[in-house]
Parts: structure tokens; sequence; C-alpha cells
């Protein structure tokens, strides 16, 4: 399976084990999302549990909050991440407090879904990771799968969770993971020992983190389409790094980022995202704050620049493999 | 599932998700389409309250009948060069919308979004504007720059990114953006433009300006909280604008029955807030027309806002990346009642006879020929696929007036990236 199918799967078996599990989003019925990742599924569970919604994220999110408090547990897609924000008043102020401001007796145990990240030319509105503005606000869970198992693992974690989840999908790497070079080709996941995907039901729990390499000269933090390119560039450089892809930034697995960074004595972290305010700044915070007499060189951070995704030079903007290589011999040096 | 209080003599309460007429494979059915006779519809005078024009929101105003010919109170009556540069620049739109889609699929960029079957709907509407009535186009209006004589190899750099392209290569292709034709530039994220457009005639009226604001977008769009805060701000503030709604059926794969037209009109939203609302055949250029002079008159004359809702029909695929079979009838678009506008504009003028067969052949051949040398001229500044053509100091520019240290820096940063990319 690829992650899309993987995605597909996770929903087709909560569906199929928890009539209360309703699919809704933009063109995610009969069409089965832009993205196919709902493909199937409303000739399989019927319209009432898989539906189109009118084009209005505020209304996606808000609608989803009062069926999660009915007792529903809805999985909502925002057709992209960067169509969130009409929606975020009803993310940030609403699903995430419910429980909060009603002393437990009002929940929203939704999961809303949707491709971030660039790589595909998606311009300024097709390829903004705005995951840091939810890591941000107290209540909600951040999840970004890296590979298809974890995609359904994670996937059928958040729509099992009581709280509300935000499930990023690095739309760069649906099809296949990739190294960070814009003019090689997505390698397809059969070539992937991710690729293998039960068509069951499992859990990956949420908050726990991947060590997708062990190593032992440096420790790599990333998630989502990073990880492939951290990965691929450790592994072209001959560096003995660790690599963890994080998985859930919230709840975020602090024990594993420590004792690996403890072991190494080095930290970097790769994201998308612009730089300022980033989540690796939250990650370096972090690791200055628990392993600083353990560090031999300071935290660097690989990130997106601080301006929107520029349409032509949007793999100058990606950060690749130079900018990660760069930073390796930068923090390998001391 | 919490558990309700189960009242047996009740029946179970049901959920409606609406479903369209037909689907791949099935006939067509259009039998819900009520198409009014041309010169049917009332024309009230533009201070008319809207209290007063409410069938307007209901009704089609057409001027085209079955024999092409203008009828009705709504007829223009437009001098014969004014007919033909319409039909010139909405020919110009198809023309350009075809050799741009196949320079998509050549790969010279990663997009493109035609207008077929809407052409009247930008361009007869920015005809009965005046040229420096600000624009708040949303991705279809490319028939705005066009009727507004925008260079064709300007649009084309725009679409491949080029060393050329005034935007600086960071914009999707077709998201515009001319301030010199008073054309706002273009967001992919849907109906922000709305409010933008009172906002700016808002402005207008603040500085007791002349000039009056005019923003579009699809009736999926119309489902936004954009689009209901620009109607409150639009009625309150009595903010002398244009709202146009260009129902085309389908947003996507979604027809418009999830944006509320199994229940109502769209043109019906302006009466929940006190709006001139009009129902207009968008495939009838002088229909389009009209209803916009008669908008522009009432907006410019301080009697306030108007919806308009131009009924149409989106011939083709939402954009390049979509499949339109995998979800509608193939026949929806020949059967489409309200037919082509370009047919139906060509055939009034051939009517007047002022225009023949072989002229408009001609023209199309023309047009043809024009698109191709611009595309060429273009493609000298570069396409989308042969690289990154901006320098990339271009990237941290505009980000604010003044670079902040820290873009500094990361300019620096991308700069060394690319010596070390490529080392000359
Ligand atoms: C805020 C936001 N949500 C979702 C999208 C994705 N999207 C792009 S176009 C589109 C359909 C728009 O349909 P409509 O408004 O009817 O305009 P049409 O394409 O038919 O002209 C959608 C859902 C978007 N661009 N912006």
């Amino acid at each position: 399976m690829n992650m899309i199918e993987a995605i597909n799967s996770a929903m087709h078996v909560m569906m199929e084990r928890d009539p209360d599990v309703v699919v809704m989003g933009e063109d995610v019925g009969y069409f089965g999302g832009v993205f196919r990742c709902t493909a199937g599924l409303q000739a399989k569970f019927g319209k009432t549990r898989v539906f189109d919604t009118p084009i209005s994220e505020c209304g996606i999110v808000g609608v989803a909050v009062g069926m999660g408090a009915y007792g529903l547990r809805p999985v909502p897609e925002i057709q992209f991440a960067d169509y969130i924000y009409p929606g975020i008043d009803q993310l940030i102020s609403e699903a995430a407090r419910l429980r909060y401001r009603s002393a437990g007796e009002f929940i929203a145990p939704i999961t809303v879904r949707s491709p971030f990240g660039g790589g595909i030319f998606g311009g300024q509105t097709h390829s903004q990771s705005p995951e840091s503005l939810f890591t941000h606000v107290a209540g909600l869970k951040t999840v970004i799968p890296s590979t298809p198992y974890d995609a359904k693992g994670l996937l059928i974690s958040a729509i099992e969770d009581n709280d509300p989840v935000i499930f990023f999908e690095p739309k760069r790497i649906y099809n296949g993971p990739f190294t960070g070079y814009y003019d090689r080709p997505v390698e397809p996941w059969s070539k992937h020992a991710a690729a293998d995907v039960p068509t069951g039901h499992y859990r990956i729990p949420l908050g726990k983190a991947n060590i997708v390499r062990a190593g032992e000269a440096l420790t790599i933090l990333a998630y989502g389409t990073m990880v492939h390119v951290a990965k691929a560039v450790v592994e072209a450089n001959g560096v003995d790094a660790e690599v963890i892809d994080l998985r859930t930034l919230l709840p975020l697995d602090i024990e594993t980022i420590e004792a690996s960074v403890k072991k190494t004595g080095r930290c970097l972290i790769v994201h998308e995202a612009t730089r300022t305010s980033g989540f690796g700044a939250e990650l370096s915070a972090l690791v200055q704050e628990r392993c600083f007499y353990h560090l031999e060189a300071p935290v660097e951070r690989v990130t997106g620049f601080d301006t929107p995704y520029p349409h032509s030079l949007e793999w100058a903007y990606f950060p690749g493999p130079i900018r990660i290589g760069r930073a390796i011999a930068k923090i390998m040096k001391d | 599932m919490a558990d309700g209080p189960l009242r047996s003599n009740l029946p179970p309460l049901e959920l409606h998700v609406p479903e369209p007429r037909s689907r791949p494979g099935d006939p067509v059915d259009f039998s819900d389409v009520i198409v009014p006779a041309a010169g049917s519809m009332a024309r009230p005078d533009e201070a008319v309250s809207p209290h007063d024009m409410r069938d307007l929101s209901f009704g089609l105003v057409r001027v085209l009948d079955d024999d092409h010919k203008a009828v009705g109170a709504w007829d223009p009556r437009l001098p014969a060069e004014t007919l033909l540069k319409m039909l010139r620049t909405m020919a110009l739109t198809r023309a350009f919308d075809e050799r741009l889609y196949r320079a998509q699929r050549q790969g010279k960029t990663s997009f493109y979004m035609k207008c077929t079957g809407e052409e009247a709907t930008s361009v007869a509407a920015a005809a009965a504007m005046q040229g420096d009535d600000m624009v708040f186009p949303s991705y279809r209006q490319q028939g705005i720059l066009m009727w507004r004589g925008y260079a064709l190899t300007e649009m084309i750099n725009q679409i491949y990114s080029n060393r050329g392209d005034k935007l600086k290569g960071r914009q999707l292709p077709i998201m515009y953006s001319v301030p010199e034709l008073s054309f706002f530039t273009i967001s992919g994220n849907l109906a922000t433009q709305y409010p933008q457009a009172v906002g700016w005639a808002m402005a207008s009226a603040i500085k007791g300006d002349t000039r009056i604001a005019s923003c579009w977008c699809g009736e999926g769009s119309t489902a936004e909280g954009d689009f209901h805060s620009a109607m409150t701000f639009a009625s309150v503030y009595n903010a002398p604008t244009i709202l146009n709604v260009v129902n085309n059926q389908w947003a996507i794969s979604s027809f418009s029955g999830f944006a509320g037209a199994e229940r109502t009109t769209f043109a019906a939203r302006a009466i929940g807030y006190g709006i001139a609302g009009l129902r207009v055949d968008g495939n009838d250029a002088l229909a389009v027309y009209a209803a916009t002079q008669w908008a522009a008159e009432r907006a410019r004359s301080n009697k306030g806002p108007t919806l308009i809702e131009h009924f149409t029909y989106r011939a083709e695929g939402h954009s390049t990346s979509d499949d339109p079979s995998a979800y509608r009838s193939a026949q929806e678009s020949a059967e489409w009642p309200l037919g082509d506008p370009i047919h139906r504009l060509k055939q009034h003028v051939i009517g007047l006879g002022i225009w023949d067969d072989e002229r408009h052949a001609a023209m199309d051949l023309e047009l043809a020929e024009m698109v191709k040398a611009a595309t060429k001229q273009a493609e000298k500044n570069g396409v989308l696929g042969h690289g990154m053509h901006q320098p990339f100091e271009t990237m941290f520019e505009d980000v604010f007036e003044e670079l902040p240290w820290h873009l500094q820096e990361q300019m620096a940063q991308a700069l060394e990236e690319r010596a070390a990319k490529w080392p000359k």
C-alpha cells in the first residue's frame, strides 16, 4: 500500500468497527477526495456516513465539533492544510477547549485530516506546513506520519482518541519516499519494508517516536517528508546519525529524544515549515533544557525559509540535501 | 454514542445529503433547470428598493432569445463596435485557454485553469464597467484582463513563472496581479477577495471617489464565511460593490447542491441582507452586460450593492489536476440548456448583419496565431520546466518592505547553497 491507500484503509477499518465514525469534507464522497484518500468509502458505508460538505472550513470543523459532542467520531478532511485557516477558530477556541471549559462534560473526539507540505509545485497556497500553529494550542494533538504503515496505525489511534487530533499527511510522500532531489523521482513504497501494511486493525500509539536509524554521532529529529530526506543525506554522507521520526508532535516523545541526544551529544532538527517560531524552536529549547550538559555542539535547525513558498523557486526553498548536509558538517566540526 | 431518549412513537430523523441528477454513464437530466423566455423579466429602475425586486433573484434575466435576437427591457442596445469587441475578447479568452492548457500538458507549467463556457461572465461584465473600477477576481476571470488589454505575453510569463514574470515566479499559474488595470492580486484561498472588495469600495466611498469595486467567486465558495461577512458589510455600509457569483454548477466534484442550490438561488442570498439580487443567464453576454451595467449604475449613484448570480456551466475540468469524467455525465456540457456564450453572441451579430461565418473563422485563426506568437515570445523567457529562473534573492524580497536580519541571513544561506549546487 502507498500512504494514500494506507490512510484509506485506516478509515475503512474504523468505519467497519465503529458505526459512530463519519467521514466528511470537500469532494470526499462520490469522488473520493482530490488525492483519493477517501475513495470507495461512500459506496461502502453510504451517504450519511461519508459525505461531501459545502466549501466552508469553519463549517466543516464546527459541525464536526457538534457531531463529536453528540457522540460521533467525525473524521473531517481539509482539502489542503493551507485552507485550514477559515476553520481555525473552531479548532483553536472550540475543539481544543471543549473538554477543559466543560470540566470534561463535553468532548470533541474529532480527527482533522489534511495534506500538507510542499514539493509538488503547489505554490504558496498548496504547500504550507502550519503544524506549529496547532502545537501552540493547548488541547490539540498533532500527528504527522512518514510511512504508510505509520499513517494507518497512527490514524487509527487518532480516530480512537477522545481528544481532537490534527493529522497532517505529507503529500510529497503520498506515493513513495523521496530523497530531497527534485529532479529524481519518488521511489515507490513497494521498495520499502514500511510499505507492508496489514489490512486489518492495528495501532501505533500517539506520543511515541520511531528511531528509523540508530547511530552514535548525531541525533536528527524530523517528521513527515523530512525523515526521508534526512535519512538519504545521512546515508549518502556516511554519517553515523540516529534519525528519529517524531510521528507525534504533541504529545511529544521526549524520552526517546532525550535518551538519544544524551547518547550522541549532538542534535539537528529538520522541518519544512518556516523557521521562526516553528516547531524546531520548541524542540531546540527542550533539548537545551534537558540535555545541555551532554551537548558537544549547539543544536542546529534546518528549515524552510521565513518566506511564503515561492512557486518557481520551490526547490531553493525546500530544505534539501545541501542544506541538511551543510548543517551536519557544521555540527560535527565541533 | 450517547443514549438519547428513545421515543418509539416518533419517526427516526433523517439526514439529507444532496445528490446531482446525473452521474457518469447516466443520461443527462436538466429538467430542474427552469429557463424563462428571453425578455420576460421586468427591469426596475436602478434605484429600486431590494424589497421590490425579489422576483429578480429567482428568475433569470435573458436578452438573447432562441433566434439569437435581443429582446425585452434588459436589452442593453449596444453599438456594433462593442458587440464585436466582446465577441472577439471572448474568442480570445477561449483561444488562450486552449493553448495554455496544452502548454501545461507539455510540461511547460505546473497548472492551468480554463473558463470555457464562462467567458461572458467576465468579458461582458468588464465591458459594462469603467476601466478603472477595481476588480477582485477569482481564478476564472482571465477575460477581464483580455478586455482591459493586458499583454498576452505578460500573462504567459506569469503562467510559466519565467524570467519575465513580474510576480517573480511566486504565484501559482493564472494568479495574476495587475494594479495598472485595477485588477487585484488573485488568492488561491477561496472567497477571501469578497470582503476585500467591499473594503475597497468602502474606502472609495470614504474618500469620495467615483470608482466602484466588483468581485467574483464560484457558487461553491459562497459557503465560505468570507462571503457572508462581505455581504453583511456591503449591506451595513451600502458599499458601492458588485458581488458576482459564477454559478457554473460544479465545485470540483461537488455539484451546486452542496452550496445550498437545492433550497434557493444564489442571487436570493441577497434578500436576507437587504441587498439587490439579480439572477442572469451567464451564457448570454448581453444579459451579463445589462445586469452589470444596472448594478454599476446603482452602486455609482449610492443606491447600494448588488449580488449577481451568473447561471452558467463549467464546460471543462476544474483545472488541469481534475478529471470531470469521474463524477459527472459526459453529455452535460453538450446538453446544457443555455448553450455556448460565444456561439450565441456570434449568431446574434450575424443576425444583425454585422458579422458572418467567414469573418468569424478568420478571426479564430488570427487569435490562435496571436496567442501562439505570444507564447513563443514568452518562451524566450523560459518555461517552468526549465528550472529556477528567478535570482535567489527574489525569494526574500517583499516579505516585508525592508529585509530584517533573519531574512538577510537566510538569503545569504540560499546563495551559498546555490553556489554549492551549481559551482561556477
Ligand atoms: C479556503 C479554500 N478551501 C478549499 C480550497 C480548494 N478548492 C479550490 S477550488 C475549489 C472549488 C471551488 O468551486 P467554486 O467556488 O464553485 O468555483 P469554480 O471552481 O467552480 O469556478 C476548492 C474546494 C481553496 N482553494 N480554498
